[in-house]
């Protein structure tokens, strides 16, 4: 199936530059990776894709550590976003967070644990129905995976599990910027006699109950998560909730 | 003539300096019967096989006391070849300093010989030997090969320790890892400080405890005020005859720390801080730039989770 509009088109309502323009295509992965077609069938299939430069994924050309490798995705170039799913072609779990930006910007910070060198990437579908694609490579020893969580080695992290915290700034260059730490160790169900336990689902709410985002994470985010997020219009109060596989529920309140 | 051709290729290969995986290993005077071996300023890769550390020797009047091991078994072997040029004497004790792969890989060539270490600096090579062996493997190539990990069969503790004829001082550190051993010849006032100093390369940190290393270095500048005091052999870089690479090492930390909570209270995102350019005073410092974002790595979390407050 093809989209709906010309790449010249979208290049020109959008208002990139040549180069960006250069850089958007339909067909033909610009990551070269033999898992693309794979990655393709499983997370877009029969929707139009466009490998697009206005979806921005960033994270070390080389990660030295393969359990907290950073990854920020910035789609907010793009208007009308449903849904955005991160994923890592070579990791033995593919599939590590989707994120739906209902009232915040399409901008997310986390950390992924990886086994190999691996594109890392985001496809965001917008209102059209056409998956806009982004992504880099990641070159790591690798392990991430299959390394026990630090959480094994000690059970403190028991009396703390889904504990939150977290910061909002209101000033200086990074204003309307949210941060937040769940404690979990995040396993991935890889490590011998280790089963999988994770959080699944995060959702971020004005003091209102009005939600910002709803974010659904699976085993390869990293081990006590850190997001990086950003309100947008909503002020005051946030609430962040959600919940493991287990079924543990968090609820926590982040101040302005 | 198929022999003359493999004579010429040799000798091709010998010039270009690495297939023959000769370290080319010269011991270099310090002080009054101690020598160091100083290593390149550089990561480990396949062309300096892993040489990128300095190791050093006591010749005491009864033998000869090794300290550091170098980061390979061929490292080892060559080490213990360019010590015997310079004195015939027996090798009575190996010391490693502390438990990181370059400094301790070379173990297997002394196999004869007591190869001692703090209690912790043994177990950390028994537990992390192997995966560092072979993360070294990567990175250093056939430089590597045959190498095995020989972990240290006597522990040493901290204070004065009669070996080889020479009266040592060792002084039981910590914060560059867990257990970061001082040797002090006090014959010639030599005082090999392990990886707790880098001179002229920015320091390494994957185990590193900031605050511990802070006061290892205050403690190492009191050594050097000393009035024994001659030379400074550092983990790596060249040696100093006074204080002034400990004080580089300590601005470095001050600064990573410094940026690092700064950024945290600033709200940064890990790939941010990653950024985040070197100022200018560390233009050109060896391994600066790729140390930095190691170290944001390992320490950067520890800043995030401070910045953070509970939620309710």
């Amino acid at each position: 199936m093809k989209y709906p509009l010309t790449i010249a088109a979208i290049a020109l309502a959008a208002l990139m530059s040549p180069a960006e323009a250069a850089a958007m295509k339909e067909s033909g992965d610009p990551l070269a990776s033999a898992r693309w077609a794979d990655m393709e069938k499983v997370f877009l299939a029969g929707s139009p894709v466009l490998f697009d430069p206005r979806v921005k994924v960033t994270a070390p050309s080389t990660a030295e550590n393969p359990m907290q490798v950073p990854v920020t995705v910035d789609a907010t170039a793009l208007k009308g976003i449903v849904e955005v799913v991160v994923f890592a072609d070579f990791n033995p779990i593919v599939q590590v967070l989707r994120f739906f930006p209902e009232e915040a910007p399409a901008y997310l910070g986390f950390r992924v644990k990886l086994q190999q060198s691996t594109p890392v990437r985001a496809a965001v579908r917008t209102a059209d129905g056409v998956w806009h694609v982004g992504g880099t490579w990641v070159e790591t020893m690798g392990g991430g995976c299959t390394a026990p969580s630090a959480a094994a080695a000690s059970p403190e992290w028991q009396k703390r599990l889904n504990e939150v915290t977290g910061r909002q700034w209101s000033q200086g260059p990074n204003a309307g910027r949210v941060r937040l730490r769940i404690v979990h160790p995040m396993d991935t169900g890889l490590v011998a006699g280790t089963p999988a336990f994770h959080i699944e689902e995060i959702n971020f709410t004005d003091a209102a109950g009005k939600r910002l985002m709803r974010v659904q994470t699976y085993e390869p985010v990293s081990e006590n998560p850190v997001f990086t997020l950003h309100r947008g219009a909503v002020d005051g109060i946030l609430e962040a909730s959600g919940r493991d596989n287990n079924g543990n529920v968090f609820r926590a309140r982040i101040e302005q | 003539m198929k022999r003359l051709l493999f004579v010429l290729l040799a000798l091709l290969a010998g010039g270009l300096g690495a297939d023959d995986f000769d370290y080319r290993l010269v011991a270099q005077p310090v002080a009054g019967d101690v020598y160091a071996f100083i290593g390149k300023t550089e990561d480990f890769d396949t062309v300096n096989g892993g040489n990128i550390v300095n190791t050093g020797f006591i010749v005491g009047a009864e033998g000869i006391v090794v300290i550091d091991s170098g980061p390979s078994l061929r490292y080892g072997q060559q080490m213990r070849q360019a010590i015997a040029r310079v004195s015939a004497k027996p090798v009575l004790l190996v010391i490693n300093t502390h438990h990181h792969p370059d400094h301790f890989l070379g173990n297997q060539a002394f196999a004869d010989v007591p190869i001692g270490a703090l209690a912790d600096t043994r177990q950390g090579i028994a537990r992390d030997g192997d995966a560092f062996a072979e993360n070294l493997f990567r990175m250093s190539g056939n430089w590597m090969k045959g190498t095995e990990v020989q972990v240290p069969n006597r522990t040493l503790a901290a204070g004065r320790l009669a070996v080889a004829g020479r009266s040592l001082r060792l002084v039981a550190l910590d914060g560059h890892t867990g257990a970061d051993l001082v040797v002090v010849d006090e014959a010639s006032g030599v005082l090999f400080a392990g990886d707790l100093v880098f001179n002229g390369r920015a320091p390494t940190t994957p185990h590193a405890d900031v605050g511990h290393w802070h006061a290892a270095l205050d403690r190492l500048e009191q050594l050097t005020r000393e009035s024994g005091f001659a030379a400074l052999v550092p983990g790596h870089g060249a040696v100093a005859r006074d204080a002034a690479p400990i004080r580089q090492t300590r601005d470095w930390l001050n600064w990573l720390t410094d940026g690092l909570r700064q950024s945290a209270r600033a709200g940064l995102d890990m790939n941010e801080v990653l950024a985040r350019p070197l100022p200018a005073v560390y233009d050109g410092l060896p391994m600066g730039a790729a140390e930095y974002r190691r170290s944001v790595g390992h320490l950067f979390p520890a800043f995030e989770q401070d910045a953070l407050e509970p939620g309710r």
